[in-house]
């Protein structure tokens, strides 16, 4: 590490306007610097590792709004593509089904209506628990917390039940190509859900023995957000899979 | 041992007397690492600048590689009826090189300039999540090294760096080598990915105060651009990946033609990815160009708001010219047409760039420093590449051209000429900066006239070579097709190979000029090229901390702003230099500065991703033990604070021993 | 005009200095308003509609509508879904307008591009 650097430049000219202006002083133009540059814990991370600054309350950022809240959403933003790409690809092949039942003669309308009620509800649960959360309520927000949980388990056994019956009746992930896409369009969308349950639950632990580094409300509500999109890409599945007839 | 007090000013805590930080007990087997020194100090790290550096190193590392692959493919074709590659060998040979060089040189020396930079040009600390930082880089690694293991493991990829199916499939590449191409791009979309979502915290989040966006240095804009393009365009690519893994490894007909598949679902998910992903490849380097220029022209960037809104409208168009990849395969007239109107107007914000960086060396005081004469040899380069791009914007000529050499030769002018020499301009520009050394300008300057006679030499010819009807990727022509006249494809040929092994001996001198100057003691001034963007408000290389005392912004260039102002008259003149600022800095220092700790969570969960790759071609318990590895690191990152919480500041009891390393704060 | 300027630095810092102690940020929420939203119970209503929404989706497969009435009803209760669970539940509707328009550049990015990908399959158009 360089800890002398020789001086290039010439002596200046005698200092009129001065000094740079630093974080200490308010930028008279009418900005205030952000107050984080007050702050002990300045803007050297987005992630807050401290338990002193409590609740609801973030860092200061550029834009006021919270890193970890920014990145869901762009994260989210960016599920859109992989699951539009793997909707396509079932949109083009439905109708290639030689070697097995169709669509239509396969899917069981009344069971998936039944479990797509389900997931919807669980979306309920998890915005009270986020509610919860945001009351400091832990109780409550374990017990929402767990409800969603169950009842995303409730959807992931439906589908496997349905997925097991497919492939009794003929249907399986490499018979034909409307099998393929299928599977791998609902068996992403069930690996997605299933990770949703893991961090709901590992979230209910870490609640119960409060070892949830930063701001719990906020990763409550991350979790939510991510819940609640496994939620509307399904949405967007049981009405273009199901419900429109090849 | 002693009891150390935390120090009240750590930034000017020097010596023996500085205070120490005891780790934090993480909730792994071993003890959170948090040394300073030795090669801990690196594989830990979540510092954005040693990230930086080790994308740089590694990446230049597979450049070197990628390249040695590049010159068996022209000995390969200087001469007619060639026997120095077989054909399977030639086939993994393209393949491996396209590949290396996209995924494992570019996009990642992006990301070394991107980590390094950013946090400095914004006037922050960090980014916004280091250790997703950590564990991107170190998933670029191992995915990166699981890639080019299959070199020894039954072969290479040699389907081509788009990987048309069904040539893929396992009936047409029986070897596992579409296998490790595959999955290690899997294992660095995530890297790509995870950075994208990062460096847009970052930027959006954890700008100095007063720095609005249209205050920032224009490099970070082009690298915002970037992150985003990366952010949507990865999951595209990972579509295809799952399902060509799908096809090959568990029986699925995705693209099986027999079962009724569509081969051009794989193109069209391809180059959805692979059109914004050129863009993902060139704006990095029009972004360290844009900063080049302007320093050594002694003006400010021309239309600096009409770079960015370019730079931004290149990133959504980008998004509707896919098919001119696929103007051959049948699409139809009316797709082809729509397509090739879209393409040629993706060329007018490219033009509007060329026009503002020449427009920012005209009247300029112009230094051609070595770093200036790649920024200068990017603007022609790529606009030789580009004009050829323009050839293909149009489908039917484009349709003479498609699968030539008169393709290879535009890529490679716009990826050569365009996005790696705006690398070397970043290089030796940024050197000091990092390394506290300059490059020599003597070895600089045979660098730059070797690269540059080296790849006009090596590309011009396959434009000849193209239209005459020299199809890619083909592993040997005959001497019988070589032909007569100003048009004979042996002799260009043999051109083209000459001229690259001088493009190689210039990449030569680029690593002796590194090596000496690694080896020279002398150190680089404070502010050598007397620029403008805040990187430059830091010691040489920078404090762990970045800035003693973050800034306020108050314009556009701010350091260059903070050294002059205008007099009454207008002019120009030095108010502050270098020194004096630097001075200032550390009299006002933040007192309690807490960077984000060490951890060694991202190498672990990084690790586990290439085992599950190896199981998965290999055997499926090894997948599932790799699978655990994740899922076990995952829960002990989330459990663990990203920084080590206020207790862990007390030191130690005196007298116990003790195994924790200590490190010193500032 | 250099040493008022000075001087209102001065009492703005102090005041500044004042209102903030060493060690908290000043008090902005960190991600939109948590106080604007729904009640529980207005939570309940929405999830409510989204069931009969969906109830309504599933009884028009059953009933034997023409073709493009059926299609453009039934998408536009898809839509209508999904924008309630994204407005509502996910709370993008008394959110920054910044997590709106990220999520749906992303949205409407993969809507476009896959439909005109579908389009080039000729799978819009009647076979």
């Amino acid at each position: 590490m360089a800890d002398t650097v020789a001086p290039t430049t010439p002596a200046s000219e005698p200092d009129t306007t001065a000094s740079i202006d630093l974080a200490t002083t308010p930028d008279i133009h009418g900005q205030s610097p952000t107050p984080g540059a007050h702050d002990d814990h300045a803007d050297h991370h987005g992630y807050d590792g401290h338990d002193d600054h409590g609740g609801e309350h973030g860092h200061a950022t550029s834009t006021g709004l919270s890193n970890n809240k920014l990145a869901m959403w762009m994260f989210l933003g960016s599920e859109c593509l992989l699951f539009g790409g793997l909707i396509s690809t079932y949109m083009l092949y439905r109708g290639r089904h030689e070697g097995s039942p169709s669509p239509s003669q396969l899917y069981n309308i009344p069971l998936t209506s039944v479990s797509s009620f389900v997931l919807l509800m669980s979306s309920l649960t998890m915005v009270l628990a986020v509610s919860s959360a945001q009351r400091h309520d832990d109780r409550n927000t374990s017990t929402w917390l767990t409800v969603t949980a169950l009842l995303g388990a409730t959807f992931v056994g439906a589908q496997v039940f349905e997925f097991t019956e497919f492939y009794h009746e003929g249907l399986g992930f490499t018979t034909n190509l409307f099998g393929s896409s299928f599977f791998t369009l609902t068996g992403f969308h069930g690996v997605h859900v299933t990770v949703g349950i893991v961090m709901l639950m590992a979230l209910v632990g870490m609640i119960n023995r409060n070892k949830i580094p930063g701001n719990k409300a906020e990763v409550v509500e991350m979790i939510g957000l991510y819940w609640h999109f496994v939620d509307i890409v399904w949405i967007v599945i049981f009405t273009l899979v199901y419900l429109i007839p090849s | 041992m002693a009891i150390a007090e935390r120090p009240l000013t750590p930034a000017l805590a020097r010596g023996g007397s500085s205070p120490l930080v005891t780790p934090s007990s993480s909730l792994g087997a071993f003890r959170r690492p948090v040394s300073t020194t030795g090669w801990r100090s690196w594989v830990f790290t979540v510092d954005h600048k040693k990230l930086g550096i080790m994308y740089g190193v590694c990446a230049f590392a597979f450049f070197i590689l990628g390249g040695c692959e590049a010159l068996l493919i022209r000995l390969q074709l200087a001469a007619g009826d060639n026997k120095v590659l077989s054909a399977s060998a030639y086939n993994q040979m393209f393949t491996m090189h396209a590949t290396t060089m996209i995924f494992l040189f570019v996009m990642p020396m992006a990301a070394a300039f991107a980590n390094y930079l950013i946090p400095l040009q914004i006037g922050a600390r960090d980014v916004a999540f280091p250790r997703l930082n950590a564990f991107g880089f170190w998933c670029f690694l191992v995915g990166g090294i699981f890639l080019n293991t299959s070199w020894f493991l039954g072969g290479a990829s040699d389907s081509g760096w788009f990987a048309y199916a069904p040539n893929t499939s396992v009936a047409f590449s029986p070897s596992h080598g579409v296998d490790f191409w595959a999955l290690g791009l899997q294992i660095t979309g995530i890297a790509s990915l995870t950075g994208a979502i990062n460096l847009i915290v970052t930027v959006l989040n954890m700008r100095a105060p007063g720095m609005t966006l249209m205050k920032m240095p224009i490099f970070s804009w082009m690298i915002l651009v970037v992150q985003f393009l990366l952010l949507f365009a990865v999951p595209v690519i990972t579509v295809a990946l799952f399902l060509l893994m799908f096809q090959r490894n568990f029986g699925a007909s995705f693209f099986t033609v027999d079962k009724g598949a569509d081969p051009l679902l794989w193109q069209h998910l391809f180059w959805i990815f692979g059109h914004p992903e050129v863009y993902i490849l060139i704006l990095p380097s029009f972004g360290i160009v844009s900063e080049v220029l302007p320093v050594f022209s002694r003006k400010p960037l021309f239309g600096y708001k009409f770079v960015v809104f370019s730079g931004a409208a290149i990133g959504f168009l980008g998004w509707g010219v896919w098919a001119h990849h696929m103007f051959a395969s049948g699409l139809g007239p009316v797709s082809v047409a729509v397509f090739s109107v879209a393409t040629m107007a993706i060329a007018l914000p490219t033009g509007v760039k060329i026009v503002n960086w020449t427009m920012t060396l005209w009247g300029g005081k112009l230094h051609f420093t070595t770093a200036m004469l790649f920024a200068i040899g990017l603007i022609i380069e790529f606009t030789i590449g580009g004009l050829s791009g323009v050839t293909h914007s149009v489908s039917p000529s484009d349709t003479q051209q498609t699968d030539t050499y008169y393709v290879v030769a535009h890529f490679h002018y716009v990826l050569f000429g365009g996005a790696v020499f705006g690398l070397f301009a970043g290089f030796y520009y940024w050197w000091p900066k990092v390394f506290g050394k300059m490059l020599s300008e003597r070895l600089g300057k045979w660098n730059f006239w070797l690269m540059v006679i080296g790849m006009n030499l090596t590309f011009g010819p396959m434009h000849i070579l193209g239209l005459q009807g020299q199809p890619r990727r083909m592993v040997v022509w005959t001497k019988f097709r070589g032909g007569d006249g100003f048009f004979n494809g042996a002799f260009w040929n043999l051109v083209a190979t000459i001229g690259s092994f001088i493009l190689a001996l210039g990449i030569l001198v680029f690593i002796i000029n590194v090596f000496k100057t690694w080896r020279s003691p002398a150190l680089a001034p404070g502010d050598p090229w007397d620029a403008r963007t805040l990187e430059w408000l830091t010691t040489n290389p920078p404090k762990e901390h970045n800035f003693d005392v973050i800034p306020v912004v108050h314009s556009l260039d701010e350091f260059f702003h903070l050294k002059y102002a205008e007099d009454d008259a207008g002019d120009l003149q030095k108010v502050a230099d270098y020194e004096q600022l630097m001075e200032e800095q550390e009299a006002k220092a933040d007192k309690h500065i807490h960077l984000p700790s060490p951890s060694y969570w991202p190498v672990v969960l990084a690790v586990g991703l290439p085992i599950i790759a190896y199981g998965i071609i290999f055997s499926h318990v090894l997948a599932v033990v790799g699978a655990a590895i994740v899922i076990l690191a995952a829960f002990g990152w989330s459990l663990e604070p990203s920084v080590a919480p206020e207790s862990d500041y007390d030191p130690p009891v005196g007298g116990e021993p003790t195994t924790k390393e200590l490190a010193p704060l500032g | 005009m250099s040493s008022e300027t000075t001087e209102i630095q001065r009492q703005i810092s102090h005041a500044v200095d004042n209102l903030v102690e060493p060690g908290h940020t000043v008090d902005e929420p960190a991600s939109g308003d948590h106080k604007h939203g729904l009640t529980d119970i207005g939570y309940v209503k929405v999830a409510a509609m989204l069931a009969l929404m969906t109830a309504l989706e599933v009884t028009l497969t059953y009933l034997d509508l023409p073709g493009g009435v059926f299609m453009t009803a039934l998408l536009g209760l898809m839509v209508l879904k999904f924008w309630t669970v994204v407005s509502y539940f996910m709370h993008l509707k008394f959110d920054n307008p910044i997590f709106t328009k990220l999520f749906y550049t992303g949205l409407i990015l993969a809507v476009l591009v896959y439909s005109a990908a579908l389009l080039t399959f000729q799978f819009f158009s009647p076979s």
